[in-house]
């Protein structure tokens, strides 16, 4: 054995060298987000809970084109549709099987008037299943309690689509 | 009838006061110990450790205890319910005897006898009994090899210990652990003067009481969680405080062999402010620390390197250190008493 190393060995150079990179982590800066009372930063393009969008007149955006049905790849969107006595195209019925969906985004990308969205919200954990197959009252609900930030994340993320 | 209570109760009613003086600031001291080392090991991961029960998670240790005291004491079917029940019990009581005889400062001891440091190290020993039933009787294949390892690795791991105890009271001259610290007052601390023998010993305590990085018997990758794999809540949480508690123990014993017990580290003005107590208990916190530093720091050993540590490397150089020991008192006609 070379005395060098001999000398590493009785010294225990290797173990000094791994209590002291321990050491001096104990007095870095901690990297723990406390979860429900702090949280990370969103990206704009954040796909979360879904929302039912309306127009600022109170009309909703969705014209029941079933486009969004059309490309959800989890097949998780069902839409029933019937013309209105003004002849305009709306939908009798908007369900998201939020226990199917991907959170992919396409029905958002499809969408031809940003009716459905996926808004910032991830806290939608619920204790039945049945909680999780969200009606369209339910989604236009979610658009009316997340539409400030969801117009917001949509005018912040415009430039890039 | 006042002979009697100023004879026989008196004294007695004084001990159980002086036992639980000692008793139950130690419990504290070992749900405490958790939430240190639950923060300082996430300290060094970048983590905060417990934050939620309580301010900066204070609570957290009396939150376990409850949670662990409510929950449903399993007995396997197929185990030995008497042993089953009665190791965990033995674990902990001889985890908190230990302290009979700890002089945490001078003349505060519960028992000042003369084969203080003997008695220390056959409680220690006699620890390997509580595991090796826990593993017997829990009729459990994980339960009865983590047993097994732990033994064999507390008894290898134990000569080495004896020797450096040895080489310790060969220089103090004493077998009573008040006497070795006063031996430190003249002489010097023994870290100076046995420093190669404070860091086996300090290497043995670790394997002693089964932590990290010799934590074989509770190798939670090859034997689920070892001997106490069986065990749930109160069974469980003896087992539990019975480590931690041994943990305290031997930082003591550390630090009454080679670190002065209750003395200050300089004789002068502001340090000799500060009570006896005080100092053991800081000794004590340093060493524990260490202990704690040394699970965040260093991985798992193998068993055939633990045996191989133990046997070939650690037990031949104490073994010469107790000969040179021997040798420089002789040579030097140094031999005290």
């Amino acid at each position: 054995m070379q005395v060098d190393q001999l000398a590493r060995t009785v010294l225990w150079e290797e173990l000094v060298r791994g209590f002291s990179l321990t050491l001096r982590y104990l007095f870095r800066r901690k990297v723990t987000l406390n979860y429900p009372y702090e949280k990370g930063p969103l990206s704009p393009r954040f796909r979360g809970e879904h929302a039912l969008r309306r127009y600022p007149n109170g009309e909703e955006r969705c014209i029941a084109c079933k486009l969004c049905e059309a490309i959800c790849p989890a097949q998780a969107i069902t839409i029933e549709s019937e013309p209105r006595p003004d002849g305009s195209r709306r939908t009798t019925r908007y369900d998201i099987d939020m226990t199917k969906c991907i959170y992919c985004g396409f029905c958002e990308e499809a969408c031809p008037v940003d009716a459905i969205v996926e808004g910032p919200n991830f806290e939608f954990a619920a204790e039945t299943r049945e909680e999780l197959f969200y009606t369209k009252e339910k989604l236009l609900e979610n658009g009316e309690r997340w539409e400030r930030e969801i117009a917001m994340r949509l005018e912040a993320d415009a430039p890039y689509r | 009838m006042a002979e009697i209570f100023w004879g026989t109760i008196w004294p007695l009613v004084l001990l159980i006061v002086y036992i639980l003086v000692i008793v139950v600031p130690l419990l504290v001291a070992v749900a405490y110990l958790t939430y240190a080392e639950r923060k300082v090991i996430g300290g060094m991961q970048l983590r905060q450790g417990p934050m939620f029960v309580g301010p900066y998670g204070l609570l957290q240790p009396l939150a376990d205890g409850v949670k662990l005291f409510f929950k449903e004491t399993v007995i396997p079917s197929r185990a030995n319910k008497g042993v089953f029940l009665i190791a965990p019990m033995i674990t902990f009581i001889l985890a908190l005897i230990g302290w009979a005889v700890i002089p945490f400062g001078d003349g505060l001891v519960l028992a000042d006898i003369n084969v203080g440091i003997l008695y220390l190290f056959a409680v220690s020993s006699l620890g390997v009994y509580g595991i090796i039933m826990a593993g017997w009787a829990s009729n459990s294949r994980y339960a009865f090899l983590g047993a097994l390892r732990s033994s064999a690795q507390m008894i290898s791991y134990e000569i080495a210990m004896g020797m450096i105890i040895i080489s310790v009271l060969l220089t103090a001259g004493s077998l009573n652990l008040s006497e070795i610290v006063r031996a430190q007052a003249e002489q010097g601390w023994y870290l100076f003067w046995h420093f190669p023998m404070f860091m086996i010993f300090l290497v043995a305590i670790l394997a002693e009481t089964n932590r990290l990085p010799f934590d074989l018997p509770e190798d939670e990758a090859s034997l689920v969680t070892g001997y106490n794999v069986e065990y749930s809540s109160m069974t469980f949480a003896l087992f539990f405080l019975g480590e931690y508690a041994n943990m305290i123990l031997m930082s003591a014993m550390a630090t009454i062999l080679f670190l002065g017990g209750w003395l200050p580290p300089f004789e002068v003005a502001p340090f000799t402010w500060i009570p006896g107590p005080i100092w053991f208990i800081l000794k004590v916190c340093v060493i524990l620390f260490v202990y704690i530093w040394a699970r965040a720091t260093l991985p798992r050993y193998r068993y055939d390197q633990l045996m191989r540590l133990g046997w070939k490397v650690l037990l031949p150089i104490s073994f010469g250190w107790l000969v040179l020991t021997a040798g420089v008192l002789v040579a030097f006609d140094l031999v005290p008493g």
